[in-house]
């Protein structure tokens, strides 16, 4: 099947609009007559079902948290980019694009990004009159600060919780819709398959994790929004929840998966402490803003961070890349972080760590100032590090953070399976392949809030709906095979648990398919990922009974699909013999060891379609038209 | 380091709950308090019992999840602290350590530690926003709203929701949890509009739900993971009675 993305054709910056005018309506007193299900309620799932019901749907919204307010959007913290030119500093919706597609390292399209410039703006108007308490200055306006990849300050902010914030805004507007009755919530669920009547998703079956039951649910669309899949490296800043299944099970079903080796990994992470650690905790990248990075010039000078006097210190961003210095993007930031501890300089018990440093920053600003921006994330460092940021230097490394490849969708963020819409982190469409900082916020609202309100009635207006119920034999034999698969899982009675085999996996993906990738590791990787997959078939152990609230079920169903999507990856690091953002081959890179492009025959997104657990992806390929961009070899000296 | 959990396991809703010691030996003092019932859980599994149930997502503090009464504390006893930032160190060698769900009738067990709060989303889905739809928003500027104010509501707005104020409370009481929420939208020019409905729906929703009433014994402050304060009570409380006297007098 060719890709065809359906971007618009004419100029870049009347593309939506045209798209918009273009599409056909539904009718306000039709529109009651359609459901939409929503997977997810982040901040891409969230603003969807508030926006959808606002204009008159039916939402059923499903997650898997106790509550919608608990989606891992609300940990994100530093801020939400949008081209407002509060600061009257040069930024404007061209500049926020560009800087999007240079950050993403050229590889996302133009006609999305721009459009995602566009809509940014119309997100902080919604937000603040949401009642999001966005920082203000002592005039009452919003103040903004800088984030990687730019030399203007674009980014909004709520302190140190602006995704909390931002989720909160969103969630509260869908709970208004949840009162008026449009949506209705389904907490506790967990999505175990999309169902397809003539060719079309028309469904979804759920477990539901109190009852432990299989339920069905049919609806005209189907929108996921169940985020990203960092958690296959098991660990990451993800929360333990946060898992690929939802994507996974939609592209068993023939969704394509876009880009899956595209991750990313965060540079200012708090480091591994221990062999208990379940997961990582991110230090915002705001924290850039004031602190500085270093190490040791001498690898054998081990002294206490203050004891090393100004001249044997090594402030190697400032020093690499003198016009963006410490707010290099973050594939670059981690890179380098890397290179300082493989080189023998990192710090701390590991030697896995780097300082980030705010000794000047209070010395210039005072204590209040740093407080007062970065109050909340101080204490969490001192929290699980149990020592104080404020007298001595964070120590910080590279951990996976989010992931730019997902479900492939065109500009409607439709997926290759029609009525399937794809939000947020799920989908692979805007970030190429390095998200830059403050733009996941960003995109998950605008996608939730201003892009799937238009497409999904055009989906509606431009199609035929016969009535389906879930008594049809395509929710019956769907629901039979997520039954199967539960009982084979809790048969199987092994030696190893869950968790031992997510570790396993884990490890094997950091090493060979994480910061850098080569040829001969890949292959590795290639050929070990199905013996693991094998043995947790045939060792695992999973506790409990399948009719009851049964956590460790529930894991062992989201590491089974971890272990056939991180083959996936590695199948797409391996094709992808380039380096950009991310993805770093160690077989590409300029001299100066940054990541080198082959615009010439890498300039796509790959596109894979599944055909089987043990067969070969096909991949198809969507070249990427830059019109309006010169594609360059990125540079932040 | 050593410790001896007493545990609460109950099946689930319909069944007896009762206490049940867990041996924990050998965990770094840097173990945080999840990690160490995850190796207390890896090992149940592995012994083919059944592991503990406990909520728990983002493991930083923020998603509210993982409220538990530890030592009968919502969330241990380090102050501004949820459970899932709570480390070993925190405790002593050989201390025996009761974990029990949070214990309010409107948060009914679901199973072990983990309750339903739901009701949570219910007192919010009352009237707990500000009604804007989609599209309709004045540019982010055109309102302009005071520093102090704006911190204020930040401040109120920090709440995650994570029941620990119900679980301290001896009435079981959201007040704080819904006062954080009634502060944060009426510090706001945009939330005034709706101020009256607002306070008077989300009350009542709460009378309904099987909550409790404040009595200003303050507990909920103090453990609050967030820091949420009191005053907020006191704000909500004025406008309520506010609200209640002019919708009679209307």
């Amino acid at each position: 099947m060719a890709l065809d993305a359906r971007i618009p054709s004419g100029p870049l910056d009347q593309k939506w609009d045209r798209c918009r005018s273009e599409l056909k309506l539904v009718n306000p007193a039709n529109k009651r007559k359609y459901t939409v299900i929503c997977v997810g309620t982040g901040l891409a799932g969230a603003s969807a079902s508030a926006s959808l019901a606002e204009l008159g749907y039916n939402v059923l919204t499903f997650c898997l948290q106790d509550s919608p307010r608990r989606a891992h959007s609300i940990a994100a913290q530093g801020g939400i980019n949008a081209a407002k030119n509060y600061a009257n500093d040069g930024d404007s919706i061209f500049r926020l694009f560009y800087d999007t597609v240079k950050g993403g390292d050229y590889r996302s399209r133009e006609g999305n990004v721009f459009r995602l410039a566009q809509l940014s703006v119309n997100i902080i108007d919604h937000c603040a009159a949401q009642g999001v308490p966005f920082a203000r200055d002592y005039g009452g306006t919003l103040v903004t600060r800088s984030f990687g990849g730019a030399q203007v300050s674009r980014t909004f902010y709520a302190r140190g919780q602006t995704g909390q914030q931002l989720l909160l805004g969103a969630y509260s507007a869908m709970m208004r819709q949840v009162h008026e009755g449009r949506v209705k919530l389904f907490p506790r669920r967990e999505m175990l398959d999309i169902v397809l009547v003539d060719g079309r998703a028309r469904g979804i079956i759920v477990r539901n994790l109190i009852t432990g039951q299989l339920e069905s649910y049919s609806a005209d669309a189907v929108v996921l929004a169940t985020g990203g899949y960092s958690n296959v490296f098991y660990l990451s800043t993800n929360a333990m929840s946060s898992n690929a299944s939802a994507i996974w099970r939609a592209h068993k079903r023939g969704a394509y998966f876009a880009n899956p080796c595209f991750t990313q990994i965060h540079p200012t992470c708090i480091p591994v402490s221990g062999h208990c650690q379940s997961k990582l905790t991110l230090m915002s990248e705001s924290l850039r803003n004031d602190g500085r990075v270093w190490v040791p010039k001498d690898p054998a000078d081990k002294r206490e961070p203050s004891q090393i006097p100004e001249d044997k210190r090594c402030y190697y961003l400032e020093e690499k890349y003198p016009s963006f210095g410490n707010l290099v993007p973050r594939d670059v930031a981690s890179r380098n972080a890397k290179e300082q501890c493989d080189a023998g300089r990192g710090v701390g018990g590991s030697g896995f760590a780097v300082y980030l440093d705010f000794r000047d920053a209070i010395a210039r600003n005072g204590v209040e100032n740093i407080e007062d921006n970065y109050g909340n994330l101080f204490q969490m460092y001192e929290r699980i590090t149990a020592e104080d940021p404020y007298n001595v230097p964070m120590r910080i490394y590279p951990a996976p953070h989010y992931t730019m490849g997902g479900l492939w969708v065109d500009y409607h963020l439709m997926s290759a399976v029609p009525g399937l819409f794809v939000l947020g982190e799920a989908n692979f469409s805007d970030h190429g392949a390095n998200r830059l900082g403050a733009s996941a916020l960003m995109q998950g609202l605008a996608d939730g809030y201003f892009v799937i309100p238009y497409t999904v009635g055009g989906y509606f207006a431009g199609n035929e709906f016969g009535k389906v119920d879930t008594s049809l034999s395509a929710f019956k034999g769907a629901a039979a095979e997520a039954e199967e698969k539960t009982s084979r899982l809790l048969a199987i009675n092994g030696k190893r648990t869950v968790a031992d085999f997510h570790r396993e996996l884990g490890m094997l993906m950091w090493d060979y398919c994480g910061m850098s990738r080569d040829e001969a590791g890949l292959r590795l990787a290639l050929r070990k990922i199905p013996e693991i997959r094998e043995e947790f078939w045939k060792n695992v152990t999973v506790a409990g009974a399948p009719g009851e609230f049964n956590q460790n079920l529930e894991r062992a169903g989201r590491v089974a699909d971890f272990l056939e999507l991180a083959e996936l990856m590695v199948r797409d690091a391996l094709h992808r013999k380039e380096s950009c953002g991310g993805h770093f081959r160690v077989e590409s890179q300029t001299e100066e060891g940054e990541a080198l492009r082959d615009d010439e025959n890498y300039s796509y997104a790959a596109a894979w379609e599944y055909t089987g657990v043990d067969s070969e992806p096909v991949p198809h390929k969507e070249t990427l038209q830059f019109e309006n961009i010169k594609l360059a070899q990125r540079s932040y000296k | 380091m050593n410790f001896v959990l007493m545990v609460w396991r109950q099946r689930n809703a319909k069944s007896k709950g009762r206490f049940v010691p867990h041996l924990v030996t050998d965990i770094s003092a840097d173990t945080s308090f999840m990690e160490m019932l995850d190796v207390v859980n890896e090992g149940l599994i592995l012994e083919g019992e059944e592991p503990i149930a406990f909520d728990n997502d983002c493991r930083e503090g923020i998603c509210g999840t993982c409220c538990m009464v530890i030592n009968g504390r919502a969330h241990g006893s380090q102050h501004g602290t949820t459970v899932c930032q709570l480390h070993m160190r925190a405790f002593r060698e050989n201390d025996v350590i009761t974990i029990e769900p949070i214990r309010a009738k409107a948060f009914p067990v679901v199973k072990d530690l983990v309750v339903d709060r739901s009701a949570f989303d219910k007192v919010i889905a009352a009237g707990g926003y500000i009604s804007v739809d989609t599209g309709s928003a004045p540019d982010a500027n055109a309102v302009p709203i005071p520093k102090d104010d704006a911190d204020l509501a930040m401040d109120a707005a920090a709440c995650i929701g994570c029941g620990a104020c119900v679980a301290t409370c001896k009435n079981a009481s959201p007040m704080l949890f819904l006062s954080a929420k009634l502060a944060h939208l009426s510090l706001l020019p945009q939330g005034k509009a709706e101020w009256r409905t607002r306070v008077l729906n989300m009350v009542r929703e709460m009378d309904k739900l099987g909550f409790g009433a404040c009595t200003n014994e303050r507990e909920c402050e103090i453990q609050c993971p967030k820091e949420v304060k009191v005053h907020n009570i006191g704000r909500m409380n004025r406008q309520f009675l506010l609200a209640s006297l002019l919708e009679r007098i209307r």
